[in-house]
Order: C-alpha cells, then sequence, then structure tokens
C-alpha cells in the first residue's frame, strides 16, 4: 500500500526514471550560487567520464551508468531532499562534494547502507573504516593536506619552521575548521606560531583578513577556501602585495577559476593536488571522440582539462573503477549498494590500471582497506603560471606526517563511535 | 451551496466566538486533523517526510512565532534565524546533558530558553521602534550567530564547529538520529505544530493578544487606555521566540540531524520566516501555515516538475525557481498586499455567497 501511494504519487518522476538495470550514480551538484564556480567544473567531469563509458564500452561491464543530477547550492537542506529524492532510485554511491552536506548524511547513509565517497572532503576521521563503515575518502583528507602543505613549507626552509609566523585563512564552516586541530599540533612539534583568520559564509567580504594578513606579516598564508572565497582571497592578496609564492591553497582552492580573475597578479600562486593536472592524457582523445564531439558533454563542455574537471573525473574514474571491483566480487553485473561499498573497500588502484585506462602519471597508487578507506594520504603542489594559464606540478607527491595524523584520527574516530553507540570492528 | 451558516444557530457567547463559527469549517478543521494524525503516518515516506512534510510543519511554527510579533504587536523583527540558533544549540546541550530525559521536555525546555533570549533583545522594542527596531534585532542575529560559531562549549568542542544530534527516544520510540522511523519524526512535530496552533490562537484572542493588537494599531493610545507597553511587548518577544525556539530545536534535532550555525541560521533564515509571515498574511494563524507551505513547497514542486518530470537541466531550473518564486512574490503582494490569508477569507466571503452573490 505505501509503494502504492508513492507510486502514484511520484508517478511521473518514477516514470521519468531509470530502468532497474542501471547503475546509479547520483550527482550532488551545484551550479547555481556563489559555489558554482567551483561546483560546475567537477559535476561536468563527473558527468562526462559517465557518459563516456555509456559510449565507448557499453556502461561499467555491460550495464550502464546514470547520473542523476540535483541540485543542492551547496545548501544542506536542498542536500537533504536531494539524497531523499535520489535514494528510492537504487543509488550506488553518493559524492556530495560538500563537507557539510557530508555531515549530514553520514548517519543517513550508514543507518540506509548506501556507501558515501568523500574524495578530499568531509569528515577526515572517516579514514578508519572500522568505525565509519560506509565512508570512504581516500585517496587523501584534509589533514593529510595540511601536514603536506606544512611538509612542503618545511622542505623549502631547511627543515625548520622555527619562529615562522603561518595564518590559516579559512571558511567558517565544518570545511574550513577541519585542519586547524592538525595545524595546532603541527605547530607544536614543529614551533610555528599559528595566526587563525575566519572568512564568513560566502566570502565576499575579506578586508579585516587581508588586513590584519598585512599588520601581522605572516611568512606564509594557508588557505582553506571555497567558491567566490577563493577569487576574492586571492585578489585581496594581489592587493595588498602579499608574495604570491607564499601562498598555498588547499586543493579546493586551486582551480583556474579562482586565479584567472586576478590575472597577472596571481602568477605564482601555490595550490595542493592530489591527482595531476592539464589534459595531456590518452583518455582525453577518447573524450572528444565519444562525448564533446558528439554533443554529450555535461554543462556547456567549456571546462574539459581544469583542474576541478579532471577532479570531478577522478572521482568518476574511481566510482566506476570500485563498482568493477564490487562487480568481480559479488559476480553479478547488476550490484547493491552493500556489494558497491564491498567494492570500494577492497579498491586498489595501480599504476599499470591506471595506464590501462588512459590515464598515466595521473593520480598516486593506493589500496583501501577496512582498517584504512581514506588511502595513502599523498598530496603534491601546483604552481599557476599566469601567462601560460596552466597549473605547473613542482612538486612530487609528498607523504604526510602519520605520526601527528593517526593518533587525531584514532582519538576522533573514536569519540565518534561512542557518540553513536557503534562498535568498532572490520568483517 | 454547503458552505453556509444558514441554520447553524448559537445560542451561547462561547458557541459564537469559536474559531470555526460555520458547521462545515469546522469538520473540515476536524477532517484535516484526523487526515493528519490518523491517516499520513500510514502512508508516510522518507521522501515526503523529510523532503516536504517535516520542514513545512517546522517552518510554520517558526512562522507562527514570529506572526505573534511581527503580525500580532507589530514589532519587526530580523533576529528570527539567532533565536532559532538558540532553540537549536540549547536542545544540544540539554540532549546530550541528559540523554535520558524525553526528546518532547528537551524541545520544550529549549523554547523556554529561547523565551527567555528573546525577551533580552525584546528589551530595547520598549525605546525604539520600526525600523530602528528592525536594526536592532539584526544585530542579534549576527552577535547569537557569532557566539555558536566563537564559543566551543555550546558545541561540545567538537573539531568541526558542527552539532549533530544523538538519538533520543520518546517514549521509547527514536525521534532524533538516522534510525527514525518517518512516521514518528513527522507525528512529533505535528504535535508541536497543533499545539502551538492553539496556544498562539488562543492567546492572540484573549487579553494578551488584545493587548499586542492595540500596541501594533497605536501604542501611544494603547498606553492611554491602560495597556502596560513593557509587558506587551515583553510577553510578545518572550512568546514569539518560545514558538520560534522550538522550530529551532526541532529544525536541527529531528529535520536535519547535523546543523552548522552560519549556514543553517544565517540571515537567509531570518529573511525566509520574515517572507513567509508576509506572504502568508500578518496577524493571521492561517497565514503562517500558508505562507509556509508557499516557500516550502513550492521551490520543491518547481524542481520536481522542471528536473524530474520535464528532464531540464538543472541549473535551468534552479534560475527558474528563483525567478518565478520570486516573481510569485512581488505578484502576490502586489494583487492582495494581506497575503494568502487573505485571499482565502475573501474566498470563503464569494463561498457563503454562492451561487446567489447578490
Amino acid at each position: 500500500m505505501k509503494l502504492k501511494l508513492t507510486t502514484l504519487a511520484l508517478g511521473a518522476l518514477m516514470a521519468a526514471g531509470p530502468a532497474m538495470a542501471d547503475l546509479v550514480f547520483p550527482s550532488l551538484s551545484y551550479r547555481t550560487g556563489p559555489y558554482a564556480a567551483n561546483g560546475i567544473p567537477f559535476a561536468d567531469g563527473y558527468a562526462d567520464y559517465f557518459t563516456l563509458l555509456n559510449e565507448r564500452d557499453g556502461g561499467i561491464g555491460g550495464v550502464k551508468a546514470k547520473v542523476i543530477e540535483c541540485e543542492t547550492g551547496y545548501n544542506t537542506e536542498k542536500g537533504v531532499e536531494c539524497y531523499e529524492s535520489t535514494k528510492g532510485e537504487g543509488s550506488l554511491l553518493y559524492q556530495p562534494l560538500s563537507t557539510g552536506i557530508t555531515y549530514q548524511l553520514i548517519p543517513k547513509v550508514t543507518a540506509d547502507g548506501i556507501p558515501m565517497h568523500s574524495m578530499g572532503y568531509g569528515r577526515t576521521s572517516a579514514k578508519n573504516g572500522s568505525v565509519f563503515n560506509y565512508i570512504f575518502n581516500y585517496p587523501a583528507n584534509y589533514w593529510d593536506g595540511a601536514s603536506v602543505a606544512i611538509k612542503y613549507l618545511l622542505s623549502e626552509n631547511g627543515d625548520s619552521l622555527e619562529g615562522k609566523k603561518i595564518a590559516l585563512v579559512y571558511h567558517n564552516s565544518a570545511y574550513g575548521k577541519e585542519p586547524i586541530r592538525t595545524l595546532e599540533e603541527l605547530a607544536k612539534k614543529h614551533g610555528y606560531e599559528l595566526i587563525l583568520l575566519p572568512v564568513d559564509h560566502p566570502g565576499q567580504e575579506q578586508k579585516s583578513q587581508w588586513l590584519q594578513v598585512r599588520r601581522d606579516r605572516p611568512d606564509y598564508v594557508i588557505m582553506w577556501g571555497w567558491g567566490v572565497m577563493n577569487s576574492v582571497a586571492i585578489q585581496e592578496a594581489v592587493n595588498i602585495r602579499f608574495p604570491m609564492d607564499h601562498f598555498i591553497g588547499i586543493w579546493w582552492s586551486g582551480s583556474e577559476n579562482d586565479v584567472i580573475p586576478a590575472g597577472e597578479g596571481a602568477d605564482g600562486y601555490k595550490a595542493l593536488t592530489f591527482h595531476n593536472v592539464g589534459s595531456d592524457y590518452p583518455l582525453f582523445g577518447d573524450l572528444k571522440t565519444y562525448v564533446l564531439d558528439a554533443g554529450k558533454a555535461a554543462g556547456a563542455g567549456d571546462q574539459v582539462g581544469t583542474a576541478l574537471y579532471n577532479r570531478g573525473l577522478y572521482a568518476a574514474m574511481l566510482a566506476a573503477e570500485a563498482a568493477k571491483t564490487a562487480q568481480e566480487l559479488s559476480g553479478t553485473k547488476d550490484i547493491t549498494p552493500a556489494q558497491m561499498r564491498d567494492g570500494m573497500e577492497a579498491l586498489e588502484i595501480t599504476e599499470a590500471k591506471m595506464a590501462e585506462l588512459g590515464l598515466p602519471n595521473f593520480g598516486p597508487e593506493f589500496k583501501v582497506s577496512c582498517e584504512n578507506h581514506g588511502g595513502d594520504g599523498l598530496g603534491a603542489i601546483v604552481q599557476w603560471d599566469a601567462k601560460a594559464k596552466q597549473w605547473n606540478m613542482i612538486t612530487d607527491y609528498i607523504s604526510p606526517d602519520e605520526d601527528v595524523l593517526q593518533p587525531l584520527i584514532a582519538e576522533d574516530s573514536e569519540a565518534y563511535a561512542k557518540e553513536n553507540n557503534i562498535t568498532p570492528g572490520c568483517n | 451551496m454547503i458552505y453556509r451558516e444558514a441554520g447553524d444557530f448559537h445560542t451561547s457567547y462561547r458557541e459564537d466566538n469559536q474559531t470555526f463559527p460555520i458547521r462545515f469549517d469546522r469538520y473540515r478543521y476536524y477532517a484535516v486533523l484526523a487526515i493528519a494524525f490518523v491517516v499520513i503516518p500510514f502512508f508516510i515516506n522518507d521522501y515526503w517526510a523529510n523532503a516536504l512534510l517535516l520542514p513545512f510543519l517546522i517552518y510554520s511554527i517558526a512562522a507562527i512565532g514570529l506572526n505573534i510579533l511581527t503580525g500580532y504587536c507589530g514589532q519587526v523583527s530580523l533576529g528570527t534565524g539567532g533565536f532559532m540558533a538558540v532553540g537549536a544549540y540549547a536542545c544540544y546541550k540539554l540532549m546530550t546533558a541528559f540523554p535520558e530525559v524525553s526528546m518532547f521536555i528537551h524541545v520544550i525546555l529549549a523554547g523556554g530558553i529561547t523565551a527567555g533570549v528573546g525577551m533580552l533583545f525584546g528589551l530595547p522594542s520598549l525605546r525604539i521602534k520600526g525600523f530602528y527596531l528592525a536594526v536592532a534585532t539584526l544585530a542579534a542575529q549576527f552577535f547569537l550567530v557569532w557566539l555558536f560559531n566563537r564559543v566551543p562549549w555550546f558545541y561540545n568542542y567538537s573539531a568541526s564547529g558542527q552539532i549533530s544530534a544523538p538519538e533520543r527516544t520518546v517514549f521509547g520510540i527514536a525521534v532524533t538520529g538516522p534510525n527514525t522511523e518517518s512516521w514518528a519524526t513527522y507525528l512529533f512535530c505535528l504535535i508541536f505544530l497543533v499545539a502551538s496552533a492553539l496556544i498562539a490562537r488562543n492567546l492572540t484572542r484573549g487579553t494578551l493578544g488584545r493587548t499586542w493588537m492595540a500596541i501594533r494599531d497605536m501604542d501611544i493610545a494603547a498606553e492611554i487606555i491602560g495597556v502596560n507597553p513593557l509587558r506587551a511587548k515583553l510577553t510578545a518577544f518572550g512568546i514569539s521566540s518560545f514558538f520560534v525556539g522550538v522550530s529551532g530545536a526541532l529544525f536541527f534535532a529531528v529535520y536535519l540531524g547535523a546543523v552548522e550555525v552560519g549556514e543553517a541560521f544565517g540571515i537567509q533564515k531570518s529573511f525566509l520566516i520574515l517572507f513567509m509571515v508576509i506572504i502568508g498574511g500578518l496577524g493571521s494563524i492561517f497565514g503562517s501555515f500558508a505562507g509556509a507551505a508557499f516557500l516550502v513547497l513550492l521551490p520543491v514542486l518547481l524542481k520536481v516538475v522542471g528536473a524530474d518530470m520535464l528532464g531540464w537541466p538543472t541549473d535551468i531550473v534552479a534560475h527558474f525557481q528563483l525567478i518565478i518564486v520570486g516573481a510569485m512574490i512581488v505578484l502576490f503582494l502586489v494583487l492582495e498586499p494581506h497575503g494568502l490569508a487573505q485571499l482565502w477569507r475573501v474566498a470563503k466571503e464569494k463561498l457563503r455567497l454562492w451561487p446567489f452573490p447578490h
């Protein structure tokens, strides 16, 4: 009866819905609002990769992939609405691209038994898969990012940050607050002084923060920004003539849309990344043939090869690989969310696999296990070349300081387990 | 035809003053209540509960709260988001400090705490009016959001600064946390809404409501006929904040489950609820429901029609949503400045005479 009413009420919705045989990957995207500049390329990359798989290979293991897009506007209330409206369609995996929505959905997806992949965002301690059974955050998380940034600065300064001042300009939300604990621990270890400069949503007004940067004269500024906040911060830094090569953004503050508005001034700005940049890979040839030239690109199709487009592509690629792994493990093509979860937990990315996919040297190798849902946390530094209008990777992958991070992750995940009566364990 | 008072005789003041004096209206009201309490819980699913009904119920409570202050007492407030945050954080602190206590008590206490805070911020209303009061309540909005962001005690020192609702029960049934049944959360909020509406309706037609309306219509005249402005304004702030606090607590604990103060209770929330009250109808309990329904359900409806049925790109639909909702707000205000409640009243008047309007 319950089902009948639903069918009646959402009849039209269901009619437009998928045949049950599809593998459904909902995309909680945002193409409007103050975060759209960053949301669009990611959503395009995510959708285009699945389109490519459908067009070129006939789907994943012969089953078509279906991307259901739902606009969240980076707003948690709309995120909930999107989650509820898509979960009934047989969704296999959620990637909300918002730390706020991730926090919101962690208990919900766990209760509903649908895996969620927060790639390079979300709750860091979800790395501990024995507590967070359904949450994955490979290949890197915020605490890895913070640690990699500090390690890079150490290497720049002869392995000592004693007496240096480092300012953190962050989005005043769960997202921006994530690295503070790690940076504070690392400050104790390496003896630098940490200055915290919160920027409120949406981040268009940052005069006072950068006035403080000008007054305190930190040696380095690290930024945890997103959306319009990024381009405003970079413009403000240019305005106060802050040396750009001493300004490092997290991977979410390193897209073309963030630096281009500041023009020549942004030259030398650095950002973290956990995958390679540019479009010089064999896969992009296929993408052009099967998706772009066929007029099947998502959005305007003008974002191909940008940093966030590549990240969306990478996210979709990891999802598709996990689905393949799940198909092999379960021996069935039409996998369920639970089988998808097992596939994600057994995921192994090797260089050979990446080369076979047409993405050699694109991302690091890693292996997921129940104890480690977060991969190895490798990150690299990219630098913006304003003349050539491109990012250049200037370091190899740097591994984070696990001695500092592991205790923090254990502590935070245990606190969560205790709060929610979860008995940690791997089956 | 059926909607008329012919043959419906009132033989006492009590009967004459009831909320629904027309028999048909009264039965319709009972029918709505019966459907809401007895029928919907059996058919509700997660989507209907979490995407439509819960936000509607919770925003209705907030709109009733603001309507008491702005619609009945004439004090403009832009601090609703901040007061909702007080309710949410009070509820969170209570939930985590006394886990064994029933959620009913937590939500009511959270409303009580918000009432206190609301009265505190209502004090300036004795000296300032109109736009200036709006600015003063705006200060409350920014101050409260800043406070909950700044002081870690409020969010129990969690690393992310977010608060998330642990599982709490009412009579052994979970109403917060991830493992709730949709009928339980729905009924929980519905009980609060019905109680709020009943209390608000009875307050506004009693002595207290009359003093509020006297202050609203002309405060000097009200003072001359013996209305104490201190008492009237502070009770309006207190009671209004109580309802707003209850809605904030439900919004956080039952509906969203995890909240970030700047995003969930920012200035846009204050405006949203003010718009609900204005579009619904100032000084009308029904208007609070109508306004909440209009601003909660219409965007979802547009999304379902545009993105799911017609298959348009999601960004176009999102932009259309803004345009259509915005245009409808302007249109409604131009055609009927007294809101949806007035449209409803006019419709009822017409129905009484139908089919013989002359």
